[in-house]
């Protein structure tokens, strides 16, 4: 295990008592603004001090009350990217970047090509920060972190402080630290979006505690979850591999396992890439048996899991796609006019549209 | 008056500024940093002292200075001790300089200290950097545009320092007497207006020149941020 935290802290009447474990690949610190994600955050990294507890990382003791360990953080060996990129202005690109090797003696071990390379910074090295877009400069202190040969990677909102266009210009080069570097990282967001689309194992915080942590698709498909997730926004997680690519149509056909598949709209695929697309449960519709005749394209065999149904006009239904879990969100009418209960067999619908592109990622 | 005591007048009032400032500014920025870094018991106490020098008549700073560091004043006796004498000298002309300038080089300071974003010192602490190293390339580079302006102007107040300088050290010729002092003299006496003329010229052109200097400096850091 890369990471082991627990902490207990009260700052006034708040208190953070979390606890849980990060492995390889990225650990989502998922909640809300207030829930004490950042502080968290801050404390792995040794610039808050909790009150008690113990953060291993990599086998090393980065804090421990009961020995008195508090390692400072140029000691703690820990890479953070911070929301407002915090780039040192009155240092090029290039000083700032390689700042890790010259002033903290670090990052021998780090490639500079390969990294400037992979973020797509080569071109800025002579320039200053002030000059540099918002995107630009997030994608500056994710390399400068990075040089600085991290044994953890620590990003708290690093798209928070950018509008749309700029947080779909730095998702893949995201994906692409987090495939490449093999770097276990822990990164705070409140964008179940952007969560959906990183995240390996993810950690609910509300209120400075833990809610529950875990994988992060089984996460998606528990109905607990529902409202820590956000109600509208209630999706799952499904893998699958492109099988083929349709040019006529522009689809792509994705297998989820032997007998399903799904056909999206996709640009940048290519046959063999693994994808996870997030399916938001307000997108699937059921039926008792095989349409015929509807313009939607994605109809996938299923078996009815779990439901959560309450007063409420909808009812959560989790189903069973080939050992996937999907969510659906219906209305409580259909769901009693259907005789939807646990084990039965059902036809999952779901309109290729509303799998967008954006909703997608890949992994070699 | 000769064009050697001219010289002499302002060789004279340059060597007490630039000694004045090179205490003075380095002790204004601990003061500065302390006051903008830390919270503790006396520091509206440290703040008030350290404004003292400003709002309080010149004449009366000048008069504390000789019951402290005059001939019989304990820290004057502890100064001779180690061998540095204050009283009727160049370097009482000196301490009276640094003292007056010391409010108008703190304020600077401990402003941009203050406003200095405190976040990229964190960074650099992520990226390996100790606390020396994280003072000499973030904190100190990026504060210095606040320690020029203070030491320009500081210097440029030690030059044309007069009340506290005459009441401390006197006005004696070739030892104590710095411009200003110089022009009160010439001004006293029924055919100095001339010579005072000379020297009102010199003092002008040192002060204008000074905050030149100091806004050509500030311009020349703040350019390199957006270079």
């Amino acid at each position: 295990m890369s990471l082991e935290v627990r902490i207990h802290s009260r700052l006034g009447s708040f208190e953070i008592a979390a606890e849980f474990e990060a492995g390889a690949g990225v650990t989502a610190l998922f909640g809300h603004s207030g829930s004490g994600k950042t502080s968290i955050l801050k404390m792995i990294a040794g610039l808050v001090r909790p009150q008690s507890g113990r953060i291993m990382a990599e086998g090393r003791t980065l804090f421990d009350s009961d020995t008195g360990t508090d390692l400072a953080p140029p000691k703690r060996r820990i890479g953070m990217v911070f929301q407002d990129a915090r780039l040192f202005p009155h240092m090029s690109v290039g000083r700032n970047l390689t700042y890790g090797r010259w002033a903290g003696n670090r990052g021998s071990g780090a490639d500079f090509r390969r990294i400037t390379e992979l973020l797509g910074i080569e071109a800025l090295l002579d320039r200053y920060p002030a000059t540099l877009s918002g995107g630009e400069m997030q994608r500056v202190a994710i390399g400068r972190a990075l040089l600085a040969d991290p044994a953890l990677l620590l990003m708290d909102e690093p798209l928070a402080s950018l509008d749309q266009e700029r947080k779909r210009e730095i998702l893949p080069y995201l994906e692409e630290v987090r495939d490449e570097m093999g770097l276990p990282i822990v990164y705070v967001s409140h964008e179940v979006d952007e969560v959906a689309r990183l995240a390996d194992t993810l950690v609910l915080l509300s209120d400075g505690k833990v809610l529950g942590s875990g994988d992060a698709v089984e996460m998606f498909s528990k109905l607990e979850f529902g409202p820590a997730l956000g109600r509208h926004e209630a999706s799952s997680l499904l893998s699958g591999t492109i099988s083929g690519i349709d040019a006529q149509y522009g689809l792509c056909e994705i297998s989820l396992s032997e007998e399903n598949r799904l056909f999206l709209v996709s640009e940048r695929a290519q046959v063999g890439d693994r994808l996870r697309m997030r399916v938001k449960a307000r997108d699937v519709a059921l039926s008792l048996k095989a349409p015929e005749g509807v313009s939607v394209r994605n109809v996938l065999p299923a078996t009815v899991r779990d439901f959560a149904r309450d007063e409420s006009p909808f009812v959560e239904i989790v189903l069973d796609v080939g050992g996937q879990a999907l969510r659906a969100r219906i209305t409580r009418h259909a769901f009693d006019a259907l005789g939807i209960r646990p084990g039965l067999p059902v036809f999952a619908m779901i309109k290729s549209v509303a799998i967008g592109q954006r909703m997608l990622s890949g992994r070699r | 008056m000769t064009e050697g005591d001219v010289t002499g007048i302002v060789l004279l009032s340059l060597q007490v500024s630039a000694t004045a400032m090179l205490f003075a500014v380095p002790m204004a920025f601990a003061v500065a940093w302390i006051l903008a870094r830390y919270d503790f018991a006396g520091k509206s106490l440290l703040q008030a002292l350290v404004t003292l020098p400003l709002v309080m008549p010149p004449v009366v700073t000048g008069y504390f200075l000789l019951v402290l560091f005059g001939f019989n004043g304990f820290l004057g006796r502890a100064f001779r001790a180690v061998g540095v004498d204050f009283a009727f000298r160049w370097e009482g002309a000196a301490l009276a300089a640094g003292v007056m300038a010391f409010p108008l080089l703190v304020r600077p300071m401990r402003l941009s200290i203050e406003t200095l974003d405190r976040g990229l010192e964190e960074a650099a602490a992520t990226l390996g950097a100790g606390r020396a190293m994280r003072f000499f390339t973030i904190t100190l580079p990026l504060v210095l545009p606040g320690v020029i302006a203070g030491a320009v102007l500081g210097f440029a107040k030690a030059l044309g320092e007069f009340g506290a300088t005459i009441t401390f050290v006197s006005n004696i010729p070739g030892e104590t007497q710095t411009l200003s002092l110089a022009i009160y003299s010439l001004l006293q006496s029924p055919a100095g207006d001339r010579a005072a003329g000379l020297l009102i010229a010199i003092s002008a052109c040192l002060a204008i020149g000074s905050v030149l200097i100091s806004e050509w400096v500030g311009r020349r850091i703040g350019q390199r941020g957006r270079a």
